[in-house]
């Protein structure tokens, strides 16, 4: 079985529950509904041989709704094939479903997508920060929070403050100017 | 004593044991040439800090080899890599524990100033937390880089005047 066979599979199985799906240069990407993650998860671990879960994200579409996306990377050794899963995760709501049951791996994995964007996983059985510290009070990867930080304090744990960064961000541009013009370390020499 | 050797320049019939010097030379000269570095090795700037103290480089060859994992026995410590947030408080703690007299190292761009790091998690520079006595540059630094940083805390170390110092403090409390 392949990646198109197993997407065939789950949208016979789970005709109501897929919303999408997408074929992009032989990466499939199956967006499914909230409610039903966990049972199509289940179903392709235990019927598609979906033996390993290779990553677990979120991403934050800001002004979208729903506003955030779960994202589950699966691959099966046993087919060599890869499949993504996407869920979408409103604000208000900002709870997903916890699939540590299916691959202890995700315990991390959530625990990241906790740490970073706020979006709890349901089940989860230690939800807590993993990157940053027991008391930080922001979630640094959500588009709204600033790149260069914030000011906060944790007495005796940690501090953190908004950096300079100088008139940047400064990205590389593809040309075939010279370096300083590609890579600009400052405002001044862009302009 | 062979004919062609040269004669030494410390005559010992004249001299006996007794070298003059001044205090504070003295002293100097026995802590610059005996640092125990405590590594605090955070990131990348770790790996060349343990090639700095392996054969190829040979830190000893300056009287700076013993490093120490433990803050109560050494009175240098190298902060070699990215200090985050999350460290840089564990990282003070450990500074604290050394005893005096000590001196910090800020190794490579990370520690000196939060290298590329203009983020939400690191520290601009561990000097925001600790005195920084000398900071090397590079991203990581050589090993050759690192001892000379060393050697100039070295020449640092030689011009501190303690016991002067602790000898105007007394007096000015005399008067």
């Amino acid at each position: 079985m392949n990646s198109t066979e197993a997407a065939d599979t789950l949208g016979a199985r789970f005709e109501n529950s897929i919303i999408s799906t997408v074929n992009f240069r032989n990466e499939i990407s199956i967006k499914i509904k909230l409610e039903q993650s966990f049972e199509i998860l289940s179903y392709c671990k235990e019927k598609l041989n979906f033996d390993y879960l290779v990553d677990i994200t979120a991403v934050d579409n800001l002004g979208n709704d729903p506003r955030y996306e779960v994202v589950y990377e699966i691959y099966s050794y046993q087919n060599g094939c890869h499949l993504r899963l996407k869920t979408g995760v409103i604000e208000s709501d900002r709870e997903a479903i916890s699939v540590v049951d299916l691959w202890p791996t995700a315990n991390w994995h959530e625990r990241e997508a906790y740490d970073m964007l706020g979006v709890t996983f349901k089940g989860h059985p230690d939800m807590r920060r993993i990157l940053m510290w027991e008391g930080y009070p922001y979630y640094p990867l959500r588009k709204d929070f600033p790149l260069a930080g914030k000011a906060s304090e944790m007495p005796d744990v940690a501090f953190s403050e908004s950096v300079p960064l100088n008139g940047g961000p400064f990205v590389t541009s593809p040309c075939s100017a010279s370096t300083d013009k590609r890579e600009p370390r400052s405002r001044e020499i862009i302009s | 004593m062979p004919k062609n050797t040269a004669p030494v320049a410390y005559d010992s019939k004249i001299e006996g044991n007794v070298t003059f010097t001044k205090l504070d030379a003295a002293i100097n000269w026995m802590r610059s040439n005996s640092l125990w570095p405590m590594p605090m090795g955070l990131a990348c700037c770790g790996i060349e800090l343990m090639a700095t103290g392996a054969s190829r480089f040979d830190i000893s060859r300056f009287g700076m080899e013993v490093m120490r994992f433990s803050p109560r026995q050494s009175d240098v410590m190298i902060v070699a890599g990215t200090v985050t947030y999350k460290m840089a408080l564990a990282v003070k703690r450990i500074y604290d524990q050394m005893v005096e007299p000590k001196w910090v190292i800020a190794m490579g761009a990370c520690a000196s100033s939060g290298g590329m790091y203009r983020s939400y998690a690191v520290l601009q520079g561990i000097d925001q937390l600790l005195p920084v006595d000398v900071y090397i540059s590079g991203c990581p630094p050589r090993p050759e880089a690192l001892l000379e940083g060393l050697m100039k805390l070295q020449n640092k170390i030689e011009t501190e005047q303690s016991f002067v110092e602790q000898k105007k403090a007394l007096l000015s409390k005399i008067k």
